[in-house]
C-alpha cells in the first residue's frame, strides 16, 4: 500500500518519468526499426514529449514538494518545463530531414535529446543544489554527445570537444561552489540555506567564494561574457538543429536554476551579486552584439546573437523582484520561438555538409523564396526588438523591470546595444531584399518538419507581439513566492 | 460600419488592403494598384466624415475609442482626436491617397511596394490618433520599418546607405523616447501609459525629473523633425527615396516630431519647457536660417527641397516655443500647427514636381535646365504656385501660418524673430533663383522634346494646389479645428513663473 506522500512524489515528477520511459522505449525500439525507418521513432519521441507536456499542464496551479524538499512542481518550474518540452518538439521537427540528409539518422539522437530535456526539467524543478547539479550533468553530457553527433565531420568533433572541456570546467566550478556553500551553511537545500543565512547575517568569506563559484558556473552555462568563449565554435560545429536547441533550451534551463538559486536563498546577498551581474549583463550585451556584426556565417552570427540575448536575460535578473522574474520568463519564451524560427529558415536553406551557411548566400532570397524571406524578416526583427513582434514586447518588459528597479544606465546600455544589434539583423534583410540573387542561388529544399516549426514559431512571435497580455499574465502567475 | 470606431476603421483599412495585396498571386500588378488605391480611399472618404462631424467648439478628445489591451501593464488601445492631432490625421489620409496615385509608375516589386506603403500609412495614422503612450510608440516604430524598406529597395543608387542611416538615426531617437516613456510610466501611481492621465499628473513631477525626461524626449522627436544638428539623415533619405516616398516623408513623417512634442513633452513637462524655451527657439532659428542657406547652395533640385523642409520646419518649432510672461503665445501655437499642415501640402507638391521633372529628364541638376516655361507651360504654372507658396507669398497658405508664428514669437524673442524674418528673405531668394534657372531663360535644346505634365500627375498636384490657394485666402477651415485645443494646451502649460 503506497503511502500518500509516495503518490504525491510520483505526481511531482510524472512528466520527467514519462520522458524517461519514452526515451527508453525509443532506445529499445531502435533494435527493431531498421535503417531509414527512424522517422517512426522520431514520431514516438514527439508523442512522448507531448505527453509529458500534457502532464505538466495538468499540474499547473499546484505546488507539490517531494523527496524531502528536493524537487518542487510549482508554476515557475512548470512554465519552464512546458517551454522546454515545446522547444524539444520543435527541435525534433527540425531534425528528421536534416539527419537523413547528413546520413546520421540514428535513433540515439532522439534518445539523447529526450535525456537532455530531462536534465533541463530537473534543473527547473530542483530545490536542492545537488538536484540542480544532477540536472545540469544529465543535460550537459547528453548535449556533448549531440554536439559531436556528426562524428565523421571534423567541425562537429571540435565542437563537442570544446564544449566538453569547457563544460567540465564549469561543472567543476559549480560543484566546488556547492561544496563551499554546504560547508558554511550545513545544507544544499535552498530553503535551509536561506534559513542559515537569516540566522547568520555574515556567513563569512568561504560562503562568498562559494557563491562566486556558483555564479561562474551558471555564467558558463548561459554563455555570458567573459565565459562565452566556447559558444561560437560549439554552435558552429554542432548539427544545426542541435545548435538551435542549444541556443534556447540549455540556456533557458540554466537561467531557470540561476534565477531560483540567486533570488531565493541568496536574496539576502543581492547587494553583492547584483553588482557582478550588472557588469556581466553590460559586457555580454555589448560584446555579443558588437562581435556578431563581423560574422560571415549565419550559425556563428546567431551564436553571438544568443550570447547577446543572454545579456538581455541577465538584465531582469539584476532587477529581480516580481516584475524581473515574470519579464525573464516572457523573454525566454519570446527568444526561444524567434530563434527556433530563424534556425528553421537556416536549415531549409542549408545544403549537405557545411554548405549554405554563408550570410552572403541569402542575397535575393526575397525574390527566390518570398515566404521564407518574409518569415526570416519577421524573426530578425523580433531578435532586434522591433514591434509588432514578440522580441519587442519582451525587451520592453525586461527594460521596464530594470527601470522600475532603478537601473537606468543598464537600461540605456541595453537599449543602445539592441540598436547596434539591428545593424546585423537588418543586414540579412538587406541581403534578402536589396541584392540580386547569387549565381548558385540558395535553392531551399522545403521539407515538412522545419516548415511546421517555422509556421508555429511565426505564429507565436506575432501572437506574443500583438496580444502579449495572456502570456504575460501566465508569466506573472509563474513567479515563485519571494 | 459603426461610426464609433471610425478611427480604427481608418487606421486598419490600409492594413486590410496590405493583407489582400499580399495574398494576390504574382503578376497581378494592375489589380494590386487598384486594391491599394481603394485601401487608401477608404480612410480619405472617412476623413471627410470626421471633418464634418468634428466639434470645433470642444477642446477635448473626440471619436474616442478606449479598450484594455495588455492589462498586466495597464496598456490600453486608446484612440481619439483633438485640435492638435486632427489636422495632421486628416492630411495624412489625403497625402497618402495622392502619393499612391503618384506611385502608379512603380514597376518593380509592385506587390511588396504597395504592401509596405499601406502599412506605412497605417503606422502614420496610428501615431496621430494614439492616446496611450505605449500604443503611440508602437505606431511610431511601425511607421519606421516600411519607410526603411521603401527607401532601401525602391530608392536610388545610394539607397542602402540612406536607408540604414535613416533607420539608425530614428531608432536612436526611439530609444530615448522609450526610456522617457518608461520614466513617466513609473513616475505615476498606479503606473499608466494613458496620455490624459500622464498630462493630468504634470504637477507632481519634480523639476529635475522634468528637465531630464524633456531632453530625452526632445532629442527623440527632434531627430524626426529634423532639428539641426540631427538633420543629416534627411537629405540622404530624400535624394534616394522614390518620389511618392519623399512626399510621404516630408509631408507627414517629419510632422510626427513636432506633433510628439505638442502631444507629449509640452503638456506633460511644462516646467521643463519654460526652462528650455529660449534654447529651443535658438535651435528653431538655426533650422530656419541654416536650412535656407544650405538650400540656396544646392545643385540638386531634390536636395534643395529637402533643405527647404528643414528651414520651414524651423517655423513650426519657433511657434511652438514662443512663450511669454502670460504663457505660450496663442498665435504661435495656432500658427505652428497650421504650419505643420501647410508645409505638408506645399512640400508634397514640391516633391511631386521634382518627380515629374526627374521622370522626364532623368536627372535633377538645376543649372542644366532652363526655359522649361516655354516647353511645359502647365507644369511651370503649377510649379510657380508651389514655389510662391513655399516662399510665403501673401495669398498662399504658408504666408498665414508663418506670419502667425512670427507674430506669436515676436513679443517673446524680438531679436530671434527679426533674424527669422530675414530667413524668409533668403527663402524667397533661393526659390526665385531656382524658378529662374529652371523655367526662364533660353531653353536647353536637350529638353526641347520633354512632354508636358500628364493627367495622372495633375490629379496628384491639383488638389494640393487648390488647398494651398484656398487656405491662403481663408485659413479658418483648418484654424477652426485647432483653436479650442490649442487654447487648452496653452492653459495646461500655464504662465511663466
Amino acid at each position: 500500500m503506497p503511502d500518500p506522500n509516495w503518490s504525491q512524489a510520483l505526481r511531482t515528477v510524472a512528466p520527467e518519468l514519462t520522458l524517461t520511459i519514452v526515451a527508453l522505449i525509443v532506445l529499445v525500439l531502435d533494435l527493431v526499426a531498421g535503417r531509414g525507418r527512424k522517422g517512426a521513432l522520431a514520431a514516438i519521441a514527439v508523442v512522448g514529449t507531448l505527453l509529458a507536456l500534457g502532464w505538466s499542464v495538468s499540474l499547473w496551479g499546484e505546488r507539490l514538494v517531494a523527496y524531502g524538499g528536493m524537487v518542487v512542481a510549482d508554476n515557475y518550474s512548470l512554465f519552464f518545463n512546458i517551454a522546454f518540452l515545446a522547444i524539444t518538439v520543435l527541435t525534433i521537427l527540425l531534425s528528421t530531414s536534416y539527419l537523413r540528409r547528413e546520413e546520421a539518422d540514428l535513433s540515439e539522437y532522439y534518445v539523447l535529446l529526450l535525456f537532455c530535456t530531462l536534465g533541463m526539467m530537473l534543473m527547473a524543478k530542483g530545490l536542492d543544489l545537488i538536484v540542480i547539479f544532477l540536472g545540469l550533468e544529465i543535460l550537459s553530457i547528453s548535449n556533448y554527445v549531440l554536439a559531436g553527433f556528426l562524428r565523421t565531420r571534423l567541425q562537429s568533433n571540435e565542437s563537442a570537444l570544446k564544449y566538453f572541456l569547457l563544460g567540465s570546467f564549469s561543472s567543476a566550478f559549480f560543484l566546488y561552489g556547492i561544496a563551499l556553500i554546504y560547508g558554511t551553511t550545513g545544507s544544499t537545500n535552498l530553503g535551509r540555506i536561506a534559513q542559515a543565512l537569516q540566522a547568520n547575517r555574515d556567513p563569512g568569506p568561504l560562503f562568498q567564494v562559494g557563491m562566486a563559484l556558483l555564479l561562474v558556473g551558471f555564467a558558463f552555462k548561459v554563455a555570458s561574457v567573459p565565459f562565452h568563449m566556447w559558444t561560437p565554435d560549439a554552435y558552429e560545429g554542432a548539427p544545426t538543429p542541435i545548435t538551435a536547441y542549444m541556443s534556447v533550451g540549455p540556456k533557458a534551463a540554466a537561467f531557470a536554476a540561476f534565477l531560483r538559486v540567486f533570488s531565493q536563498p541568496l536574496a539576502a546577498m543581492q547587494g553583492e551579486w547584483a553588482v557582478v551581474l550588472w557588469v556581466l549583463a553590460a559586457l555580454t550585451m555589448t560584446v555579443g552584439n558588437v562581435v556578431a556584426i563581423a560574422q560571415p556565417n549565419i550559425k556563428r552570427m546567431l551564436a553571438y546573437s544568443s550570447i547577446a540575448h543572454a545579456g538581455y536575460l541577465l538584465v531582469p535578473m539584476v532587477a529581480s523582484g516580481e516584475l524581473g522574474t515574470s519579464s525573464l520568463l516572457f523573454y525566454v519564451l519570446a527568444y526561444a520561438f524567434t530563434t527556433l524560427g530563424a534556425f528553421a529558415v537556416v536549415i531549409l536553406l542549408s545544403r549537405k555538409g557545411e554548405a549554405g551557411y554563408e550570410i552572403a548566400g541569402y542575397a535575393g532570397l526575397g525574390y527566390t523564396h518570398p515566404v521564407l524571406a518574409l518569415a526570416m524578416t519577421l524573426f530578425m526583427l523580433s531578435l532586434g526588438g522591433i514591434p509588432p513582434t514578440a522580441g519587442f514586447v519582451a525587451k520592453f518588459y525586461i527594460f521596464s523591470a530594470a527601470v522600475k528597479a532603478g537601473y537606468i544606465w543598464l537600461t540605456v546600455i541595453g537599449v543602445l546595444t539592441s540598436a547596434v544589434s539591428l545593424y546585423y539583423y537588418l543586414r540579412i534583410v538587406v541581403l534578402m531584399y536589396m541584392r540580386e540573387p547569387a549565381e548558385e542561388s540558395s535553392a531551399a529544399t522545403l521539407t515538412a518538419g522545419p516548415l511546421v516549426t517555422l509556421a508555429i514559431a511565426a505564429f507565436a512571435v506575432l501572437l506574443m507581439g500583438l496580444f502579449p497580455g495572456s502570456i504575460f499574465t501566465l508569466a506573472q502567475s509563474s513567479v515563485f513566492g519571494l | 460600419m459603426p461610426m464609433q470606431n471610425v478611427l480604427t476603421w481608418m487606421i486598419f483599412a490600409p492594413v486590410a488592403g496590405a493583407a489582400v495585396v499580399l495574398l494576390l498571386p504574382r503578376g497581378r500588378d494592375e489589380l494590386v494598384r487598384w486594391i491599394s488605391l481603394l485601401a487608401t480611399a477608404v480612410p480619405l472618404a472617412l476623413a471627410f466624415w470626421v471633418y464634418a462631424n468634428f466639434d470645433r467648439t470642444s477642446p477635448g478628445l473626440q471619436f474616442v475609442e478606449h479598450y484594455a489591451w495588455i492589462p498586466a501593464f495597464n496598456i490600453e488601445y486608446f484612440l481619439g482626436l483633438d485640435g492638435v492631432s486632427a489636422p495632421m490625421f486628416l492630411l495624412t489620409t489625403l497625402i497618402a491617397f495622392l502619393a499612391l496615385v503618384a506611385s502608379w509608375g512603380i514597376k518593380e516589386g509592385v506587390k511588396g511596394y504597395f504592401c509596405l506603403y499601406l502599412l506605412l500609412e497605417a503606422g502614420m495614422l496610428g501615431v496621430f490618433a494614439a492616446l496611450d503612450f505605449f500604443l503611440f510608440f508602437i505606431f511610431w516604430e511601425v511607421s519606421l520599418l516600411p519607410m526603411y524598406f521603401l527607401i532601401g529597395i525602391w530608392g536610388g543608387p545610394e539607397r542602402e546607405y540612406a536607408a540604414i542611416k535613416f533607420f539608425l538615426y530614428t531608432l536612436f531617437g526611439s530609444v530615448l523616447i522609450l526610456l522617457a516613456m518608461l520614466a513617466l510610466y513609473f513616475a505615476n501611481e498606479p503606473h499608466t501609459f494613458d496620455m490624459t492621465k500622464l498630462i493630468a499628473a504634470n504637477k507632481q513631477y519634480g523639476i529635475a525629473f522634468q528637465l531630464l525626461v524633456f531632453i530625452a524626449l526632445y532629442i527623440g522627436f527632434a531627430i524626426k523633425v529634423p532639428v539641426f544638428p540631427f538633420h543629416t539623415w534627411l537629405p540622404d533619405a530624400h535624394v534616394e527615396a522614390p518620389t511618392p516616398i519623399s512626399v510621404i516623408l516630408a509631408g507627414i513623417l517629419l510632422k510626427m516630431g513636432p506633433y510628439g512634442m505638442l502631444r507629449v513633452s509640452w503638456p506633460m513637462l511644462p516646467e521643463a519647457l519654460k526652462v528650455y524655451a529660449y534654447p529651443l527657439a535658438i535651435f528653431a532659428l538655426i533650422n530656419i536660417v541654416y536650412g535656407a542657406l544650405v538650400a540656396m547652395a544646392q545643385r540638386d533640385f531634390k536636395t534643395l527641397v529637402a533643405y527647404s523642409s528643414i528651414s520651414h520646419m524651423g517655423f513650426v518649432l519657433l511657434g511652438m516655443c514662443a512663450i511669454g510672461p502670460q504663457g505660450l503665445s496663442q498665435a504661435g501655437v495656432n500658427g505652428a500647427i497650421l504650419q505643420m499642415f501647410n508645409h505638408g501640402t506645399v512640400t508634397a507638391m514640391l516633391f511631386l514636381l521634382v518627380g515629374v521633372l526627374y521622370d522626364r529628364a532623368h536627372h535633377r541638376v538645376i543649372e542644366d535646365f532652363g526655359g522649361l516655361g516655354v516647353q511645359m507651360p502647365v507644369y511651370a504654372g503649377v510649379a510657380t504656385v508651389a514655389f510662391f507658396a513655399a516662399l510665403g507669398l501673401p495669398g498662399l497658405s504658408s504666408f498665414i501660418s508663418e506670419a502667425l508664428v512670427l507674430i506669436g514669437a515676436f513679443p517673446a524673442y524680438r531679436t530671434l524673430t527679426i533674424i527669422a524674418a530675414v530667413g524668409i528673405i533668403i527663402t524667397a531668394g533661393y526659390w526665385l533663383w531656382t524658378l529662374q534657372r529652371v523655367f526662364l531663360g533660353p531653353l536647353n535644346p536637350k529638353y526641347a522634346t520633354l512632354p508636358e505634365i500628364n493627367g495622372r500627375e495633375l490629379v496628384t498636384l491639383v488638389p494640393l494646389g487648390a488647398l494651398v490657394l484656398f487656405l491662403g485666402v481663408y485659413p479658418m477651415p483648418v484654424l477652426d479645428l485647432i483653436r479650442a485645443s490649442a487654447d487648452q494646451l496653452i492653459a495646461l502649460v500655464g504662465p511663466l513663473p
